[in-house]
């Protein structure tokens, strides 16, 4: 098992060298620069900014550097805030992402688990085909469009639940955990409906049902655990997918995390910042890849056999 | 996972939709109890350095937390004593002596002095910090030739401190709206000490405007900040004018999204929002007692022509472009009625000065030149592009005008949209053939629209060059005696301009907020500018809905 994670580790390595390469020139291939505003710069005053930003160096020069900081953890200073390094916009912005992150997954994980759970032990009945019919809506429906409804009926028809705000006012967080989920919600219910139904006509479950269990006890005793593997599987991914996926979200509820950051950054040509944050999510995922192989390995007798064997 | 799991999940939601049910009292009510504004103020700021950073929502913090020389009046927008108690202009217009005020002190009680001044100006001139809006103190003599590397020696640069409390500027040329530039943010005095602790004196990345390390010489000073969430400032007990200033403190929020900040607004999040969206106009409109104010703004929206591009080489073509928009229309249809249209680059009333109006809306004129250009009916016509940035209102602006050209000119124009800084490059580049710009002034004067038309203007963009114009507005604007003959100047210069149409002028621009009714002392003025130091609340109003 060890060796196997350390295998996978040294994977990493090259696959992150080539997304810091990547990414560190395409950005350079953009039209327009940090600087350009609507107000031209005079001449001297963008050589100046320039020199202070090193790019006044070859790009090659610039690349070098660019990798020498960040061997030591160092991810530069901001374009657009200057007197922030873009390590401090991170650490700032990414706990509010993944605090959001982790409350859309436990949204989409009530709602969808239940939904897949109900619409597999009744297939093709009504049970089935209304919680799977919201389920499917969910999907189409983007979050653009959910989080402003979600709003204007709770936060200010009811005023029930504040509009905006990240742990400012009591409440604040579920619009927005709701807003995000929903959509892996749906991905969840078909996720573990299909789990779910392949496991109800198990052997084991016939056996299960034989010797008079109640049909609750089937299902969370025996069912479950076998049916939620492609969910658990799915969960880790759709985790990092929330943390990169999030700036819709966070724009619409006025959230202070790193999604609004990054997309910023793209928009401002802020060099270090697109590079900082891209590198930092693509270590995520990553990381969350190599994690959900695990946890499949450990949930599934079977895989855990052949790893050990590597 | 077991339902064991899923019950305490469920727990914990029940518990959240409980709290939510005890909403507590709304940011308006507490803040009118405590004389806390709530402002929403538009995107996050770059940083609070004064010298450094660039755009409107860093100028409203920095104007709380810092104060310039002068200050403008809210309601008239002349300038008013700020640092300086007086000032004094020699009668050649070239010298300017500022007198400041004793009891001007920093938030941590170290008096002000005319030396913080000269300090503080080497630093925003100084050429390897690379400060965009270092030109601000270009009227100075020799701040340009200081801060493009030209000399090296500061003191050849015209400001010196008599005394602790006298600051002599010597200008290069008489400039009537020189005090105006000292409430404009690039031009106030830092304090050395705290910069000189915490970096380099010329560092663009010192840690010196953080929460516990800023000192700031305003009417308030910083409280509280944290990233894209909220920026809070509370009253300073050091600031000369302690006893006018009435608001405790202000929250300013950093709403980019305007739908969100609207939201905010109406259940009471915000006493103020930076702007409105344009769909909910009519609707706050039509309100009694409407919280949506709406005033002119001194800023033009127009479309660039590069005149060395054929079909806009003729001047014909040009005229008759400008003159076949019924701007009117446009105005009233996709514009909601919210900005005011314009046939001049200069917006109407800066500071007096009217602009001439040199063209109208006349079709049958418009064919005309149009056929005489050679492309009667349109026949023959090559094709025109219009370039602007991805945005839904520009786009929407660009659809109408495509269709009044079509029906007045017959006459297709392609559109073409570019994501900001590529925009910003093509217009750079001048790779266009027609493009949407906006231009918002630094200061009220028709100088500030007009200069960008000089030959070398860095953002003329259209390949217009008239040596004449130059001479009006560089040499004879700046030794006219009086105001009206000044204007007079202007009107001439901007007269030409027009005559020769480098750009079409759309509308004016108009600024769009929405007020809480209990706000007061934040009057509509044509640079929205805002002075807190006039802002107070009045308790008794109570909501609009």
């Amino acid at each position: 098992m060890l060796r196997f994670i350390g295998f996978r580790l040294l994977q990493a390595l090259p696959v992150l060298l080539v997304v810091i390469t990547v990414t560190f020139f395409l950005i350079r291939v953009a039209p327009g620069g940090p600087f350009d505003s609507e107000k031209a710069v005079i001449p001297e005053v963008q050589a100046a900014l320039e020199a202070q930003y090193r790019l006044n160096l070859t790009l090659f020069q610039q690349y070098t550097a660019y990798l020498g900081d960040l061997f030591h953890g160092d991810f530069g200073p901001s374009f657009k805030y200057p007197g922030r390094s873009v390590n401090e916009l991170i650490a700032a912005g990414f706990p509010v992402t993944a605090e959001l992150a982790f409350y859309a997954l436990l949204v989409a994980l009530t709602i969808g688990g239940i939904a897949g759970i109900v619409a597999s032990l009744k297939p093709n009945s009504a049970q089935d085909y209304i919680p799977m019919s919201v389920a499917m809506i969910g999907i189409c429906m983007p979050s653009l469009l959910l989080g402003p409804i979600l709003i204007l009926l709770f936060g200010i028809y009811l005023d029930w639940l504040p509009v905006s705000g990240w742990g400012d006012s009591p409440g604040d967080k579920i619009l927005p955990a709701i807003t995000l989920g929903s959509a892996y919600a749906a991905y969840i219910a078909r996720l573990s409906r299909a789990g779910m139904l392949e496991v109800m006509s198990q052997d084991y479950i016939r056996t299960a049902r034989a010797k008079g269990l109640p049909e609750w006890q089937v299902v969370s005793r025996h069912a479950l655990r076998g049916g939620m593997i492609p969910v658990v599987a799915f969960l880790v991914l759709a985790f990092a997918g929330l943390l990169s996926g999030s700036f819709v979200v966070e724009t619409i509820f006025q959230i202070p995390g790193l999604g609004r950051f990054y997309v910023q950054a793209a928009f401002n040509r802020d060099y270090t910042m697109i590079l900082g944050s891209t590198i930092f999510l693509a270590t995520l995922i990553v990381f969350f890849n190599l994690l959900s192989d695990i946890l499949a390995a450990w949930m599934n007798p079977r895989l855990r056999d052949q790893m050990r064997a590597l | 996972m077991r339902f064991g799991g899923l019950k305490n999940l469920c727990l914990v939601l029940t518990c959240f939709a409980l709290m939510a049910c005890g909403r507590g009292e709304s940011n308006v009510a507490q803040g009118n109890r405590e004389a806390i504004l709530h402002f929403g103020n538009g995107a996050e700021p770059q940083g609070l350095d004064p010298h450094v950073v660039t755009g409107i929502p860093e100028s409203l913090i920095i104007n709380a937390l810092f104060e310039g020389l002068t200050v403008k009046n809210p309601y008239t927008l002349e300038s008013e004593p700020g640092v300086a108690q007086r000032w004094d202009i020699s009668d050649d217009g070239m010298t300017i002596t500022f007198h400041l005020n004793p009891q001007a002190k920093w938030s941590n009680g170290d008096p002000m002095t005319a030396e913080d001044y000269v300090w503080s100006w080497r630093r925003a001139l100084n050429p390897g910090m690379g400060n965009q809006y270092g030109y601000m103190l270009y009227p100075l003599k020799n701040a340009e030739e200081f801060a493009t590397g030209k000399i090296d020696d500061f003191s050849e640069v015209g400001v010196k401190a008599i005394d602790d409390h006298t600051l002599q500027v010597q200008l290069n040329t008489p400039t009537p709206y020189f005090i105006q530039l000292m409430d404009h943010h690039s031009t106030f005095a830092l304090h050395r000490p705290t910069i000189q602790k915490h970096g380099k004196d010329t560092g663009r990345f010192t840690p010196w405007t953080r929460v516990e390390n800023i000192v700031s010489n305003g009417p308030f000073r910083l409280k509280e900040w944290q990233l894209n969430r909220r920026l809070s400032v509370e009253k300073s007990d050091t600031y000369w004018d302690r006893d006018r200033v009435q608001l405790s403190g202000i929250v300013f929020y950093p709403t980019e999204n305007i739908s969100s900040e609207e939201r905010m607004f109406r259940v009471e999040q915000l006493h103020y929002t930076q702007t409105i969206p344009l769909e909910k106009m009519p609707v706050y409109r039509a309100m009694k007692d409407s919280p949506y104010a709406n005033a002119p703004y001194l800023g033009t929206y127009y479309y660039l022509l590069n005149i060395n591009e054929p079909p806009l080489d003729d001047l014909r073509v040009r005229r008759a472009l400008s003159m076949a928009l019924d701007r009117e229309r446009l105005n009233s249809t996709v514009l909601h009625n919210s900005n005011v249209p314009a046939f001049s680059i200069t917006p109407p009333g800066t500071l007096g000065y009217q602009p001439p109006v040199v063209f109208d809306h006349n079709i049958e004129a418009a064919q005309k030149l149009l056929a005489e250009a050679g492309y009667p009916n349109g026949e023959g016509w090559p094709g025109l592009e219009l370039t602007y940035n991805t945005s839904e209102s520009h786009l929407k602006i660009a659809v109408a005008l495509q269709q009044m050209w079509k029906d007045a000119l017959n006459i297709d124009i392609t559109l073409a949209n570019q994501e900001w800084k590529v925009y910003l490059d093509s217009v750079d580049q001048m790779n266009f053939q027609m493009a949407r710009r906006g231009w918002i002034g630094d200061y009220v004067d028709p100088n500030n629209f007009l200069d960008l038309f000089l030959c070398d203007g860095g953002n003329n963009s259209t390949g217009f060059c008239d040596p004449i114009y130059d001479e009006l507005i560089k040499r004879q604007a700046p030794q006219a005696k009086s105001r009206e003959e000044r204007y007079a100047i202007f009107n001439d210069a901007e007269t030409r301009l027009m005559e020769q149409m480098p750009i079409i002028p759309l509308y004016t621009y108009t600024s769009n907020h929405l007020i809480h009714p209990s706000v007061k002392g934040l009057p509509p003025n044509l640079m929205d500018y805002v002075n807190f130091r006039y802002v107070w609340l009045d308790r008794d109003q109570e909501a609009v809905e």
